[in-house]
């Protein structure tokens, strides 16, 4: 049987004090965890792209974070308005945020791509009323 | 050089993170958008900013930069100087502008950070 780290975190959407706060605890437990530096930046910069989202946009999201001597899998699994055009929202540059979150400096439709950069594998999926979920890898080797 | 030789090169008051000005740099990045800073920024860069808020210490944290300089004389709140404080972020500000900073870093031989896909560019200087 191979070695395997789970755990789980909430997101809760409109609570932009907590923002990044995930991220940075994923961020820490990879560092503990002996994961190399630039692994570790990939997924931070991913996931915290995926929690702004969830936070501008969302009620709310699990997130699942998974570790094997493999590979780095992370889920972002929301309740919220879902995306109805996934390939428009994947174009860099196009962006649905209001002049309140680009006020924090992001809804400059570079959130997804983003994902996209610092992911080896990347999976979007989303119901239009009901959530998006994305699935992150990166591997380790 | 070092954020203390910065701190000279920008007039910069330091906010906070004294502690920290034996920081070496070697590159920048300037941006108002965070989501360019996380995208094309490498660790251990100095950020140069006009964007105050505490989402502007998280993207250097999340990003594993070495400071971040305010621009334009920005005062940040306690919440921002707590959020630097807790991240180990010093935080500088300057009475420059943005382009002005920009360019008295970069004629004192700091480079960029930031090679935009476009450009094909690698980080050089200029005198």
């Amino acid at each position: 049987m191979e070695d395997r780290f789970s755990h789980s975190f909430t997101i809760r959407g409109k609570h932009f004090i907590d923002a990044g706060k995930v991220s940075t605890e994923i961020k820490r437990l990879l560092k503990e965890l002996g994961v190399r530096a630039d692994i570790v930046r990939r997924v931070a910069i991913a996931t915290y792209e995926a929690e702004m989202n969830v936070v501008m946009y969302a009620k709310d999201a699990t997130v699942t974070l998974e570790l094997t001597p493999r590979d780095i899998r992370i889920v972002i699994d929301d309740r919220g308005p879902g995306i109805a055009d996934i390939e428009l929202a994947m174009q860099e540059g196009f962006s649905t945020a209001t002049s309140e979150m680009r006020e924090l400096g992001f809804g400059a439709g570079l959130g997804l791509p983003n994902i996209k950069k610092n992911s080896d594998d990347f999976k979007i999926g989303s119901t239009v009323g009901a959530g998006t979920k994305l699935e992150i890898t990166v591997f380790i080797n | 050089m070092v954020l203390s030789d910065v701190q000279d090169l920008l007039s910069c008051e330091v906010v906070t993170g004294g502690e920290y000005l034996n920081r070496p740099v070697t590159y920048g990045c300037a941006s108002d958008l965070m989501s360019d800073v996380l995208a094309f920024s490498g660790p251990g860069a100095l950020l140069l900013t006009g964007l105050v808020n505490v989402q502007t210490i998280q993207t250097a944290h999340i990003a594993e930069l070495n400071a971040i300089v305010l621009v334009r004389g920005k005062k940040p709140d306690r919440n921002v100087i707590e959020a630097a404080r807790e991240k180990e972020i010093p935080l500088l500000a300057t009475p420059y502008s943005m382009y002005e900073a920009c360019g008295i870093l970069y004629r004192a031989g700091i480079p960029s950070t930031m090679v935009c896909p476009q450009s094909q560019a690698s980080p050089r200087v200029h005198r």
